[in-house]
């Protein structure tokens, strides 16, 4: 599956459970932005490796709130002991994607370690999350999203030809925090 | 909060900096330890009223202290100026990028009474580093810390940007 096919997936099942969407920066915010833009999407533009890290803290604020993150190989790699973080702290409520494509997708696709092997489901297991998941076929992600822990969705590697997100950031993360701080719906 | 009212910063710089922080509001914490921070971590453990979350690494801290602050509470960063240095990428291109303001309570080795080395390099250049960023920074006396800690909240949060208040080893000797 190609990554859009499932950024666009994980934005439906967002925007179905009212979640907030803290998305990697590169293209897959641009993909996301280019598929479903909700005030809800919070777009990294900069940064890389604390997708989810601001995912977890928002999380841990708001409890009530669900908080899914679209992280990549990469940047999961980048910031490694997230994954320690997250098996120890991390509530119910928070759950990380990880798009796999074995490569720094942004960059020109030059290889990550997942191309040679390093296993992102074995490595959140390890660090003890205890809900780990693995998805490749966009049949069973839709239930996938339920719930919490860590998910890792293997896709294509390649991006898609999207624009550049045209919100600056102050606009971003005003329209973000009025959703994230309002009280949940009753 | 507790009572401390009869322990001064002086006799127990910890309590001054904590002191600072629960009259700033400060209700979310993230650290990386420093052997002189570790009075002020079991305080912070101690408290039900601060949620605290040890980091494996103080940029994770900044990611985690921004996403804490977008849901409504006021974030602090505990760690080593070390971690400062890990920590450039993260404060510049999130923090500052988007307006996001952040206590940071920084133990700033490597000065003078230092008794390792490997501190001083990052001892010097913590007071450039954070002025090149553009990071107010306070270094106050115990006596003064509550004061200025909370200010320095104050301070990160109508500014829309981190502040640091660096402590240094003679601060932590109450002096």
């Amino acid at each position: 599956m190609k990554r859009i096919e499932a950024i666009a997936l994980a934005a439906q099942a967002a925007r179905a459970e009212d979640a907030l969407l803290i998305s990697n920066i590169g293209f897959p915010s641009r993909e996301l932005f280019s598929v479903m833009d909700r005030p809800e999407n919070f777009y990294m533009l900069g940064s890389m490796g604390l997708a989810s890290s601001i995912g977890l803290g928002l999380a841990l604020a708001r409890p009530e709130r669900k908080v899914m993150v679209l992280d990549g190989d990469g940047s999961v790699l980048m910031n490694l002991g997230t994954l320690a973080t997250i098996a120890h702290h991390a509530p119910h409520n928070y759950l990380l994607v990880i798009l796999d494509n074995c490569c720094y997708g942004s960059t020109g696709s030059q290889p990550t370690c997942t191309h040679l092997g390093t296993d992102l489901f074995a490595l959140a297991r390890a660090a003890g999350v205890k809900n780990v998941k693995k998805v490749d076929d966009a049949g069973h992600l839709p239930q996938a999203f339920q719930g919490g822990g860590v998910l890792v969705v293997k896709v294509e590697a390649g991006n898609a030809k999207v624009p550049i997100i045209s919100l600056p950031p102050e606009e971003i993360i005003e329209r973000f925090m009025r959703c994230a701080r309002q009280a949940a719906p009753s | 909060m507790p009572d401390h009212d009869s322990v001064s910063g002086a006799a127990n710089p910890s309590l001054a900096v904590y002191r600072g922080m629960k009259r700033a509001g400060i209700n979310f914490a993230a650290s990386v330890p420093c052997v002189n921070l570790q009075d002020l971590l079991t305080l912070l453990d101690g408290d039900p009223d601060i949620i605290h979350v040890p980091v494996t690494r103080e940029e994770e801290g900044v990611g985690i202290c921004a996403g804490a602050w977008m849901g409504g509470l006021c974030p602090a960063l505990l760690m080593q100026n070390s971690g400062l240095g890990n920590s450039i990428n993260a404060l510049a291109s999130l923090d500052l990028l988007y307006g996001i303001p952040l206590l940071m309570i920084i133990s700033h080795r490597g000065g003078s009474g230092e008794p390792v080395i490997g501190q001083v390099p990052m001892g010097r250049l913590t007071v450039p580093l954070l002025d090149a960023i553009e990071v107010p920074h306070f270094a106050p006396r115990p006596s003064e810390a509550e004061k200025i800690v909370a200010g320095a909240w104050r301070a990160a949060a109508e500014q829309r940007k981190p502040v640091a208040v660096l402590l240094d080893l003679e601060f932590w000797r109450g002096i």
